[in-house]
């Protein structure tokens, strides 16, 4: 066994692009600006050097086509990822993620699957502002037929991209653009992650924190403060939006008997309030106060840094949040 | 770009010319059929009739390989016919059977059947085309040369942006797909005229660079001579083509359209050019067939047709306990890498027959 190796989450994605192209044939990644540009962050670079423009394929600026194309591919007999540069840009495929990709398999009575990985960076942080710095990946946990994943750690990003891979569904996974530069071990000879189970980050028995994403190292840091302070949160990375682990999340609940859900997309109709319901509906008996949410404001996401801050949940919010809820100093 | 006239009707291959007239007669009566079955509540939801335009499906389809892949749109039912797909597996579906090709979940706008490569049954306009492309794209990446896939879409079609940029991608990437453009002159209720700037569709799709060509849709020898000649040249490695099909469907949009946007004179001018009517007559006026001949067409495509209602009719319908199935495949281990990395090599063709 090799010892795990320290990367960031960029060199842990590309890992993951590189083991699949050599591995398997039938991989091939397009989008835009995925060769010689290295992708917007820099995710596929030099793999075009390696493995060739024809499996390291640059698009045009056409999210509807080469989405579509990617659908077509899979049917082909091909095993395409496809990154769509953010989650914004996505909306002009959402034809084809949810009219066909979604549809397919049982519009056609269960004889077309669509084995598309699409790769594409959520959230807020960098401002970006208003059409780079959504967190949609709710909608797209909204659709059946679709699969969707938020690796939140550089092992996560590694070793989920060959279980999407293997995945006969269509495969939706959200990276964070905030995450590109964490640093984490990342065990070489990890292998492949049940990408439908969610995963507690950080033990505790006082409350239980839902999040994902970018979400993930803001909660795991407000455990930490919380418990410098006395009070004792579990953090739960969801990890998959579709399917929900709520098995994984309720039997936490009834241990804690309280649940914060932090959701960087907005709060109406959001993933928090689905997590919201389907706590309440499995742990109403146990639970000691109400769920819960934390959720962006109902706002486009400004540019200005204090503005942005202040318009997605910071570990701060989380705290104070946490204390409420457990009746202790906010 | 410059239409293509045959220097006459007839091929001179007498046994192409009877089962390209059978093949349109299959079509015209499997769907009159399907319109009275529409009337007796037997077929619900929306029905849209190819009638008129039998001389494209059945022009194209004939010079199709197994091997082929072909997309089409919500008005599909020829078309699957001819692939091969059943008449009472395409019935079954209308009815809304267990037994029928989509196992009822598609309907009528939506037929698939793995077995002929026929993928739809696509009723988001446009939305299939950039899916030819990728098919394209994956023949050429896996080295299956000689393998076309070929994508109808009407005129309204090119209205849409997935029209342009699945054009762009195709002759971009060069990849083996015939664009079959059916040109029947309405997008529902709106016109050619009041819905394209540009109204010469083939020198519209030229401007990607692939080759266009417009040919005449109701004479289904220039239909079948057209796609011969750009089907070899796509098998060939020659990149994608464009056909423009001029057409004309004599029925309603739907069964719902009321067809108040059309002129009666126009759809009967139309009429006068029945793609079934016209080459019979040269069919008979030549000799290749006697009346006889026509009459046991006719009465074969009854038979099938009436067979496929029979079947359809005492068909079960699918239990609503497996409702929830086919929303995602399960996953199967052994598909899974281990931690290797390596893969089963047998799983590579699981989806490709």
């Amino acid at each position: 066994m090799n010892e795990p190796a320290t990367m960031t989450y960029r060199e842990a994605m590309r890992e993951a692009l590189r083991d699949a192209l050599t591995t398997d044939e039938r991989v091939f990644i397009m989008g835009e600006d995925v060769a010689d540009y290295g992708g917007t962050y820099a995710v596929t670079k030099g793999l075009h050097e390696e493995f060739g423009r024809d499996r390291v394929r640059n698009t045009p600026l056409s999210e509807s086509g080469f989405v579509g194309a990617g659908i077509g591919a899979a049917l082909g007999g091909l095993r395409p990822i496809v990154e769509i540069m953010t989650v914004n840009f996505s909306l002009l495929a959402l034809d084809q993620l949810v009219n066909t990709a979604a549809a397919l398999l049982h519009m056609s009575g269960g004889q077309f699957n669509v084995p598309l990985v699409v790769r594409t960076t959520t959230g807020a942080g960098r401002q970006l502002a208003a059409q780079h710095s959504h967190s949609l990946e709710g909608w797209f946990a909204h659709v059946p037929g679709l699969k969707v994943i938020a690796p939140a750690t550089p092992a996560d990003a590694r070793w989920m991209l060959p279980t999407a891979l293997a995945d006969p569904n269509p495969v939706i996974v959200f990276e964070h653009s905030g995450l590109y530069n964490d640093r984490g071990p990342v065990d070489p000879d990890g292998g492949p992650v049940d990408i439908d189970r969610a995963v507690v980050r950080r033990s505790g028995d006082q409350l239980t924190i839902v999040a994902w994403a970018g979400m993930l190292p803001k909660a795991l840091e407000a455990a930490e403060q919380l418990a410098a302070g006395g009070v004792s949160a579990e953090v739960i990375d969801l990890r998959s939006l579709r399917p929900l682990d709520l098995p994984t999340v309720s039997a936490s609940v009834e241990r804690t008997h309280r649940a914060l859900v932090v959701d960087e997309g907005w709060r109406t109709g959001g993933m928090n309030a689905e997590l919201a319901a389907a706590i309440t509906e499995t742990c109403f008996w146990t639970l000691d106060a109400p769920v819960s949410r934390l959720a962006s404001l109902e706002v486009p996401i400004p540019y200005a840094k204090h503005l942005e801050t202040a318009a997605i949940p910071q570990v701060d919010d989380i705290v104070a949040a946490a204390n409420a809820l457990v009746g202790g100093a906010s | 770009m410059t239409t293509e006239v045959p220097p006459a009707r007839l091929s001179g291959n007498h046994d192409l010319e009877r089962r390209l007239l059978g093949d349109m007669i299959r079509i015209r009566v499997f769907e009159e059929r399907c319109a009275e079955l529409y009337g007796e509540s037997k077929i619900r939801g929306f029905l849209h009739l190819y009638i008129g335009e039998e001389a494209v499906a059945s022009g194209v389809m004939s010079c199709l390989q197994p091997d082929d892949a072909v997309l089409a749109t919500y008005r599909e039912h020829g078309h699957a016919l001819l692939r091969g797909v059943s008449a009472a597996s395409i019935m079954s579906e209308m009815f809304g059977k267990a037994t029928g090709c989509s196992g009822g979940r598609g309907g009528s706008m939506h037929l698939f059947d793995a077995e002929t490569r026929f993928f739809g049954g696509n009723a988001i306009v446009g939305g299939h085309l950039p899916l030819a492309v990728g098919l394209g794209l994956a023949d050429q990446m896996l080295g299956r040369d000689g393998a076309v896939t070929v994508c109808f879409f009407g005129e309204g079609a090119m209205a849409e942006g997935e029209f342009h940029e699945a054009m762009n991608l195709a002759a971009l990437w060069n990849v083996p797909v015939l664009f079959c453009c059916e040109n029947n002159r309405y997008a529902m209720g709106t016109s050619l005229r009041s819905s394209e700037s540009q109204v010469d569709l083939a020198l519209k799709a030229a401007s990607y660079a692939l080759p266009a060509w417009s040919v005449d849709g109701m004479d289904v020898m220039e239909v079948y001579r057209a796609t011969t000649k750009a089907l070899s040249a796509i098998r060939a490695g020659g990149g994608p083509m464009f056909v423009e099909f001029q057409t004309y469907r004599f029925r309603a949009h739907s069964m719902f359209d009321p067809d108040l946007y059309r002129d009666p004179d126009e759809v009967e001018r139309w009429k006068q050019r029945d793609p079934i009517t016209t080459f019979a007559n040269g069919l008979l006026t030549d000799g290749v067939i006697d009346d006889a001949d026509f009459d046991a067409l006719w009465t074969a495509a009854r038979d099938e047709t009436e067979a496929a209602v029979a079947a359809a009719d005492a068909a079960p319908i699918e239990a609503v306990g497996t409702l929830l199935e086919h929303v995602t495949r399960p996953v199967e281990p052994t598909t899974v890498p281990d931690a290797s990395g390596s893969r089963d090599q047998d799983e590579v063709d699981e989806v490709w027959p």
